[in-house]
């Protein structure tokens, strides 16, 4: 027994090395773990089979914000992955890393593998192309957030669950309907800077930062205390006040509390899909996100979130031949329609969509296509095709830090709001001399 | 009389202290030193340029009021921390070493937290209170108090207060127990033959024969507070709600860690060097007059 397991040892020590040095490694580094890591897992693994000359290895390297700092650690000690999973958050920064990264379309046309940008939605790709038009890194994971209804909630509290809801106005008034009817917990939220902020500005065709919500350049300051943006934190803050909001937390600690069936609204990102459709035990509905209609009487689109795959210099020209190759078997339209239909994200090119539906997809499965279709129904405008602002990650930190003074009762939104601007833009100062 | 051990010549004693240099220089000096280097410049994430600045981080730091704020909450934090795990600490012990039987028992149970990671315990914790599934939280909402940390900055400064000291009462019990196991008895039965109950004897013997340990202890725990709480505060709160959470330690690790800011982070731990300095300085100055050894 022990002489076969030193014997197999010896073999596969002594096999290993020739296998890796006949085939081109290239590392992805990615942020996925559960459902989506196995899924990520596989689209690696159909890559690797489906040709012999290179091999792509994938390592999951926490969540998104420590999968960033993982490569850049690793590109200061020189030990870089070739592809990058950065979430969209940290595009500025990956964009300002000029030395850092090799933009994708400069990859795709050295390798020679087929690429297309103009199979990409406008409004994904959008966030991640220079105004020039140069795609800089390719749209991976991008959600948009959407209205999850719980139906027997609604039913449970005699409200009826086909009621519209496509406006907060109309919203407003279910809420306080879902209150009186028993309900505890009648609207919940992931994402609160992304959903209630970010996207409501963009969906509502209102600036959240100067330059083009900073596309037009570094010196960009935040506008996100307007108006429009005032006027819906000041309900949200009220119904929080009421008990017909919850507060659970910055990330998304309020699935559990959907997905529980404890909750009978739910604000999260299109991506919720596939935890929703695997726990919820009752009747779910997708609506689009609800607009003002005070503010505007057709809304405009709403943006991405999620990630894009990065590809770091200091590479092997043979190398990047395999990134290329990898990259473009990725946006493949078949990979991409699974990889829509299984996870509830968006498909990022247009044939995968055209895909979907062709195979009965949307059919089957009512409201998935929301999603899209809140995402491409208009084309963007500068206020909606997305952000780019540097050090956007602690940004949103103190805008979650005011909105839950907000919901707290403590500050008006309006005070907050000036806080999160004047507190936020002290760091765009600091990013603009960083990277001058 | 003070005995000296002399050496000849003086290759030996370089030889005895070059680890204790070595270890110090590696490990301490090399990067304190990276770190004042780093604090005079703006660099971008990657290190591919760097701008010099001067003193201009640390005037970002000290005009921004939530960093002015962050002070305070550390100096709360640690003073928490430190008392509520030293008082229960030394209450333990002293009722552990009045025990006659079963003593063995108590000590190991109440030596066990000590073994639970500090980023476990803010899990633990964490469950407990959790706002909507927590057992504790829905025990008090049956009670009807609406318990709910993430919105509330006194429940969570209360939250990491108590899940910081928890595993730190067994490590204070441990010093305090074998301190009041070395308190002579003959001392203290002479008290008690001359009619001092049991706290007057535990007050005016044995508190100030603890005073080392205490103060040792004291040292010790506000280090604790300053660094490694920051496991607890990460998993529990993340510095919220409104940074009423944000220690020092925790605000170099954000900013450096999550907003890329390394200018900013090398700044902020170039003055949390000196804030420990100058409170270990006191501490040895005026507290440790009051200590009798």
């Amino acid at each position: 027994m022990k002489k076969n397991f030193l014997g197999a040892l010896a073999v596969t020590t002594a096999l290993s090395p020739v296998a890796a040095m006949a085939q081109t490694e290239v590392q992805f580094w990615h942020a996925f773990t559960g459902r989506l890591g196995e899924l990520v897992k596989a689209q690696v693994e159909e890559f690797n089979a489906s040709q012999d000359e290179f091999v792509v290895v994938e390592s999951h390297k926490g969540n998104y914000s420590e999968t960033l700092n993982a490569g850049i650690a690793a590109f200061r000690a020189g030990e870089q992955p070739h592809v990058l999973m950065v979430f969209e958050v940290g595009t500025a920064t990956m964009m300002s890393a000029e030395g850092a990264i090799r933009p994708v379309y400069e990859v795709m046309a050295e390798s020679g593998a087929s690429f297309d940008p103009d199979a990409y939605i406008g409004s994904v790709k959008g966030y991640y192309t220079t105004t020039d038009g140069d795609m800089l890194s390719l749209p991976f994971n991008s959600s948009t957030p959407v209205l999850w209804v719980n139906r027997n909630a609604f039913e449970a509290a005699g409200v009826d669950p086909d009621t519209d809801l496509s406006t907060w106005e109309k919203v407003g008034d279910v809420l306080e309907q879902l209150k009186a009817g028993g309900e505890d917990c009648p609207l919940v939220t992931a994402w609160q800077s992304w959903i209630h902020l970010e996207n409501m500005s963009a969906y509502h065709d209102v600036p959240f930062a100067s330059q083009d919500n900073g596309f037009a350049g570094l010196d960009t300051e935040l506008m996100l205390n307007g108006p429009a943006q005032v006027a819906h934190l000041t309900a949200m803050g009220d119904w929080a006040k009421d008990g017909k909001f919850i507060y659970t937390g910055r990330r998304n600690e309020g699935g559990a509390n959907f997905r529980s069936g404890e909750c009978a609204l739910f604000t999260e990102s299109s991506a919720g899909y596939a935890g929703i459709k695997a726990e919820a035990e009752f009747d779910f509905d997708v609506r689009p996100l609800p607009y003002w209609e005070a503010v505007t009487s057709e809304p405009q689109n709403t943006i991405i979130g999620g990630a894009s795959l990065w590809v770091m210099e200091g590479h092997d020209p043979e190398e990047y031949k395999g990134v290329g190759e990898f990259l473009s078997f990725l946006s493949s339209s078949d990979v991409q329609a699974n990889w829509h239909q299984n996870t509830g994200y968006l498909p990022i090119t247009a044939e995968a969509g055209e895909v979907t539906r062709a195979a009965g997809f949307y059919d089957e499965n009512p409201g998935t296509d929301i999603a899209v279709i809140q995402m491409t129904a208009k084309e963007p405008t500068a206020n909606s095709k997305g952000l780019r602002l540097g050090s956007f990650d602690q940004i949103r930190g103190i805008i979650d830090e005011e909105l839950e003074a907000v919901w707290s009762g403590e500050k008006t939104a309006q005070e907050a709001m000036d806080s999160a601007k004047e507190r936020g833009d002290a760091l765009l100062r600091r990013f603009e001399s960083a990277n001058q | 009389m003070e005995k000296r051990v002399t050496f000849r010549g003086w290759l030996l004693p370089l030889a005895l202290i070059a680890p204790q240099v070595i270890i110090s220089a590696v490990f301490f000096f090399y990067p304190a030193g990276q770190a004042v280097w780093q604090s005079l410049f703006i660099p971008d994430p990657f290190g591919l340029s760097s701008q010099f600045v001067g003193l201009g981080n640390f005037e970002f730091l000290l005009s921004d009021k939530y960093y002015r704020a962050s002070f305070v909450t550390t100096a709360v934090f640690s003073t928490l921390v430190t008392l509520c795990s030293m008082i229960p600490a030394l209450f333990l012990a002293v009722i552990a070493d009045r025990l006659i039987k079963g003593s063995g028992v108590y000590r190991t149970l109440l030596i066990w937290p000590y073994a639970v990671a500090p980023a476990v315990a803010g899990v633990l914790w964490l469950f407990m209170f959790n706002t909507r599934v927590g057992v504790v939280s829905w025990y008090l909402s049956q009670l009807g108090y609406d318990w709910n940390h993430v919105l509330n900055d006194t429940e969570a400064m209360g939250l990491v207060v108590v899940a910081s000291a928890w595993g730190r009462i067994s490590y204070n019990f441990l010093f305090f127990f074998a301190a009041l196991q070395s308190v002579p008895r003959s001392v203290i039965e002479a008290a008690a033959i001359d009619g001092a109950h049991f706290w007057r004897r535990f007050f005016t013997i044995v508190l100030p024969l603890l005073s080392p340990t205490a103060f040792f202890l004291l040292v010790v725990n506000v280090v604790y507070a300053f660094f490694e709480t920051f496991g607890v505060i990460h998993t529990i709160t993340g510095g919220g709600p409104q940074q009423a959470t944000t220690i020092l330690v925790y605000k170099v690790f954000s900013d450096g860690f999550v907003g890329q800011d390394l200018g900013s982070s090398s700044a902020q731990s170039v003055i949390l060097l000196i804030v420990v300095g100058l409170l270990t300085v006191i501490q040895f100055k005026y507290v440790e007059k009051r200590v009798h050894y």
